[in-house]
């Protein structure tokens, strides 16, 4: 990346950062607008209306100025500009908020005092990303300790990333070019240490650097290696395996509505892959008992979000409904998991 | 027409009318109490104050060389909790508040005289903690506590700093108790509600914070106290806790708390504009009832400091129209203020220039939290230098330049002294100056992405850190520049008459300093509140 | 500080004093009646803090709640919640009593709500133990089972559940011993015939305290003892 010589405002990198840059704009100009216009007044006032030494004041009119009128005007006009204020930056927030369909998916977890990064494919990082341009993305992220936030000042957007829990971030990068990483939530010590780099890179080149990654396989791929690894397969049924009974099928599972053994409903997402694996008695599905072990311990973050992708991988063909906050739904790969070569073709569909 | 008349200097008030240190530690006096209060003020703010210089020493460059990383998260966690529980929340309520409110509606004291002397004992007790923790080791987890960093991963000392903020909140608590059934119920004859000085009314809403908002703030530090101790998982989700919870809970306070911060500076400004324009406050109903729709709607508005924390984003677009709602009685504040001063007599003293100086950057910081509300533009600011700008210039930019106009403006009233114009003028515009120097280009670095909390930092922010470094510089001196003029004016400043400023107001009408028991005979109020009649003109000197 | 005494035409023994600040003895009793109420207000929201975190994590993990809810007792919770309903009728008639002039009543009914808080605490004490002695505090022993000796469900947020039940009625149990020392004070004053019909503020504003205390642990009951009896999935 280099030494950046000295600016006075961030480069614009992503989709969303125009319409951040506008809303900016906008609110300059209105706090410029009255911080002006209330120092001109004030000073103007005080020097207009000063009082000459030896001066009697003559004690005010009552009624110099029309009162309700002005606290109404002066009430409603700001409360206009700020629903202006208001409805702009939620419309930003809610683009933000909702991952398109289509996006790539990448993998991070945060740790005390680094970033790992996994992509769908396979390929790994520390402290760098490395995304094609004109793409969406998505992020799954999670922290193995305390909470850091994965900020991208270029492309203006940040979440938390939380222990425990999955948050989502999305961009589509619109320039290629090097952007600082940062953690923006305070983690401890070297809390600012735990900063990298963003790559956007043109197709060409992100395929070549994917292509030359790990090896180990996709993310589905180890996470099916794990899911045997560590017999789940002894219970759950699988890649079209007949069902034993004893433990809720995982194929076509990912997306769907589960209904519990207390009536209630659940959305087979992410954050309940999860929680199954860790917490399994936390929700029983119905018809089932509570015979599930934990694996608290026994799996690393890594390791839960492998498991996720493969269970993801055994999903409804067609994908299934988006949702509204942050749990994701689309597969991109197919029902038939296992051997399927990591390469570029795959990267968009669906 | 000059009606001042210099009282006897050796008459007895409260200041002379027992002497040694028992009739001050036992005090029920709230005068002296408030004095007491002001010692503690100053003593905190000075370490709170040692600490921002070294950070912004540090900042000056990008590597961390002047202290190592564990140590700067110390500074900047201090730096917050010592600014904002030890002297931001406590600074005027406890202070001015103490002494002026029984004063101002003409009562001989608060209700629950010794629970005001408990406050005070329990403010120290918890500033103890704070500082022994601070002696031992300090703590390292930002002013916010945020789990599970807190509750299980730092080294510092949590737990003390924790019950130290829990225990000082009971002072604020109680504090806010005496005074809504003070104002209540201790009234003289004749002070109806909407006769009452706007500084009263901004207590009283500041009251209404403290009392229902503090004790969430207790039991939330007290479960990570007890989270930290025995390895509970309220927050924890190692332990099958919510992180996130300790965010709602503890913003659920802290947010009402900026408003306990600025209420009571807001009530100081009206008080110095309506005295130096000379002229009743315009709407001073809009006024007062700001204060209280400010209190309210500061209740529901927590969740602006969770936009991107994992909280829904259906919750994040409630919390941020709600935010929008809040901010509009602080505008309606600031026009009237502006439309006071409209064919006024203004006099540019010391105290104006603090207020003035208050209406702009009280503006610039209000705006700049207008950035912060909207989703689509926290999800770029949040986290960044732009927030710590925003909290400054309405803390320190508003808060504490009223809390110094008011500590000039009731000097005399106080001390029974004048101080020197001249010194506090330049003051306050080193003051003014050095701030703007230091905290403006921090909203620049802000947009730029330059994270908070940040020990070391990439050298493209570098130019924008020196400047904010020296203007810090300048703001340390301006700070220290009243400390000595108002020192050397107890011993040598001439006397003070009653009303040296032709104010309205009853402490007005009593001398300079006050009888313990405030008043010879129990006033009787006849009249509006800043009825200013040309026989109240006065020269300043 | 100076006081001077009130008219007590009612009762000669009785002599309130009135606080200098204060202008009359009815500005005083105001006052203090007002304070005490806001006082209530401040601890509504205090407990109001633990209800809050309750009711998120219950809703968040019912089944570790359904399940380590049944291991509190239910037979002494609702002996526990008669004595303390008892004790704020005790109270009630204390203050009453006050009100009548009857001296030895006063005495009598605070010694009876003394008692009754006092059981309350016991049998708090004991249940305690008993939990320390059955594995659910939470910490590094913590292991809780149910009657069978089957483990509880969903253990990783069981412990939830029994940390809100220490906090919740550890918080209140603190109240609670405040309130009996401050009745051990009303006691000693009552006896020397301080509380008259002319004047026993302290005693109901105290009375006012003792029924809030009350009235938490009547929300308390419900949420800890109650819940999710006959949900415990099988």
């Amino acid at each position: 990346m280099g030494e950046k010589s000295f600016q006075l405002f961030p480069e614009a990198a992503s989709s969303i950062a125009g319409q951040v840059d506008g809303l900016y704009a906008y609110l300059v100009l209105v706090s410029a607008f009255f911080s002006l216009l209330i120092a001109f007044l004030v000073v103007f006032f005080a020097i207009k209306y000063r009082r000459k030494n030896d001066e009697i004041p003559k004690p005010a009119d009552e009624h110099s100025i029309g009162g309700m009128v002005l606290e109404i005007v002066w009430s409603i006009i700001p409360l206009g500009l700020s629903l202006i204020m208001f409805a702009w930056g939620a419309s930003i927030f809610f683009t933000e908020s909702r991952p398109p369909a289509d996006a790539m998916e990448i993998f991070v977890v945060g740790k005390q005092w680094m970033w790992k990064v996994q992509h769908n494919e396979g390929a790994r990082e520390i402290n760098e990303l490395h995304v094609p341009v004109n793409r969406n993305i998505r992020l799954t992220l999670t922290s193995e300790d305390v909470i850091h936030d994965f900020a991208v000042p270029a492309f203006r957007t940040k979440t938390d990333v939380l222990p425990g829990r999955y948050t989502t971030e999305w961009f589509r990068p619109t320039k290629v070019g090097a952007y600082h990483l940062f953690c923006m939530e305070y983690c401890g010590t070297k809390h600012s240490g735990m900063i990298g780099t963003v790559y956007v890179m043109n197709e060409a080149d992100y395929n070549a650097w994917l292509g030359a990654g790990s090896g180990e396989g996709s993310m589905a791929e180890q996470g099916e290696s794990l899911f045997n690894q560590l017999g789940c397969g002894t219970c759950h049924p699988s890649a079209m395996n007949k069902q034993n009974g004893r433990c809720p099928n995982l194929n076509g599972l990912f997306g769907t509505t589960v209904v519990l053994k207390d009536g209630s409903k659940v959305r087979a997402d992410e954050s309940y892959i999860r929680e199954s694996v860790l917490y399994p008695q936390a929700r029983i599905v119905a018809g089932y008992d509570d015979i599930m072990p934990t694996f608290k311990g026994l799996v690393t973050e890594d390791g839960l979000l492998k498991l996720v992708e493969y269970v993801k991988s055994l999903g409804p063909k067609n994908g299934t409904e988006s949702s509204a906050t942050a749990a994701p739904t689309q597969t991109s790969s197919s029902p038939q998991a296992p051997a399927r070569p990591a390469g570029p073709a795959r990267a968009g569909n669906q | 027409m000059i009606t001042a008349t210099p009282p006897v200097e050796t008459k007895k008030n409260y200041l002379n009318q027992t002497e040694g240190l028992k009739s001050w530690l036992l005090t029920h006096d709230h005068k002296r109490i408030a004095i007491l209060y002001l010692l503690g003020l100053i003593f905190f703010f000075a370490i709170g104050g040692v600490f921002a210089a070294l950070i912004r020493l540090e900042l000056a460059t990008p590597a961390g060389d002047l202290v190592e990383s564990n140590t700067y998260n110390k500074l900047f966690t201090m730096h917050g909790i010592i600014m904002v529980f030890l002297f931001l929340v406590p600074s005027i309520p406890a202070m001015l508040g103490n002494f002026l409110i029984p004063l101002m509606i003409g009562a001989k004291d608060v209700a629950f005289p010794r629970v005001n002397l408990l406050s005070w004992y329990i403010y120290v007790v918890g500033g103890l903690f704070v500082l022994v923790a601070l002696l031992m080791g300090g703590v390292d987890t930002g002013w916010t506590f945020y789990t599970p960093f807190s509750s299980s991963y730092s080294n510092g000392y949590v737990v003390a700093t924790g019950l130290g903020v829990l225990i000082g909140g009971f002072s604020s608590i109680l504090t806010g108790l005496n005074f809504i059934v003070t104002i209540h119920r201790m009234r003289a004859p004749g002070l109806t509600w909407f006769r009452l000085p706007l500084f009263v009314w901004a207590h009283y809403a500041t009251s209404m914070l403290q009392v229902l908002g503090t004790p969430v703030i207790a039991v939330t530090l007290f479960l990570l106290v007890l989270e930290r101790g025995l390895h509970i998982g309220f927050f924890d989700p190692a332990y099958g806790g919510d992180p996130v919870l300790f965010q709602h809970m503890f913003w659920f306070y802290s947010h009402p708390a900026v408003y306990i911060m600025i209420l009571p500076s807001m009530g100081v400004v009206t008080e110095i504009v309506t005295t130096f324009s000379w002229k009743k406050p315009f709407g001073y109903t809009f006024i007062a009832f700001s204060s209280i729709a400010i209190a309210v709607f500061g209740f529901i508005v927590w969740g602006h400091h969770l936009f991107v924390s994992g909280q829904s984003a259906y919750a994040g677009m409630v919390f941020s129209i709600l935010s929008y709602v809040v901010a509009i009685p602080s505008a309606i504040k600031v026009f009237n203020w502006t439309a006071t001063m409209y064919k006024g007599s203004v006099r540019a003293t010391a105290p104006m220039l603090y207020a003035l100086g208050f209406i702009g950057l009280f503006t610039i910081g209000g705006l700049t939290g207008l950035f912060l509300a909207s989703l689509g533009m926290d999800v770029h600011l949040t986290d960044s230098y732009f927030v710590i700008a925003h909290f400054h210039y309405v803390m320190v930019g508003g808060a504490i330049m009223g809390f110094m106009g008011g500590i000039h403006l009731w000097w005399p009233k106080i001390f029974g002294r004048m101080y020197s114009e001249a010194w506090a003028r330049v003051a306050a515009i080193i003051i003014f100056i050095g701030f703007n120097l230091t905290f403006f280009p921090q909203f620049i670095l802000g947009y730029m992405g330059m994270p908070r909390r940040y020990h070391v930092y990439p050298p493209e922010f570098q130019v924008l850190n020196v400047l904010s470094s020296a203007g810090a510089s300048i703001l340390g001196l301006g700070y220290l520049i009243p400390v000595c003029y108002l020192v050397w004016s107890l011993k040598y400043g001439p006397v003070a008459p009653p009303n040296p400023w032709g104010a309205t107001g009853l402490e007005w009408q009593t001398s300079s300093p006050p009888p313990t028991e405030n008043f010879e005979v129990t006033p009787v109020v006849t009249q509006e509140a800043y009825t200013y009649t040309s026989e109240e003109v006065v020269h300043v000197g | 500080m100076a006081s001077h005494a009130a008219d007590t035409h009612a009762d000669p023994h009785v002599v309130s004093t009135i606080q200098h600040h204060f202008e009359s003895a009815d500005q005083q009793k105001d006052a203090s009646t007002i304070g005490m109420w806001v006082f209530l207000v401040t601890e509504v929201m205090f407990f109001g803090g633990m209800f809050l975190a309750y009711f998120v994590y219950r809703q968040a993990y019912p089944a570790a709640f359904a399940s380590a809810s049944n291991n509190t007792s239910l037979l002494i919770g609702a002996a526990n919640t008669t004595v303390l309903i008892c004790s704020s009728l005790t109270m009630a008639l204390a203050v009453r009593s006050a009100a009548v002039g009857k001296k030895n009543l006063i005495v009598l009914f605070l010694i009876l709500t003394l008692l009754l808080g006092g059981t309350f605490l016991g049998v708090k004490a004991y249940e305690y133990h008993d939990k320390w002695v059955r594995h659910e505090v939470p910490g590094h022993n913590f292991d809780c089972r149910d009657e069978s000796g089957k483990a509880c469900i969903d253990a990783g947020h069981t412990p939830l559940f029994f940390a809100l039940y220490f906090g919740m009625t550890g918080l209140h149990a603190t109240h609670m011993i405040v309130g009996v020392g401050i009745i051990l004070f009303l006691i000693s004053q009552a006896r020397k015939g301080a509380y008259g019909p002319a004047w026993h503020t302290p005693v109901e504003l105290f009375g006012l305290y003792w029924h809030f205390v009350d009235i938490v642990w009547i929300f308390l009951f419900p949420l800890l003892y109650l819940i999710d009896r006959s949900a415990v999935p099988k």
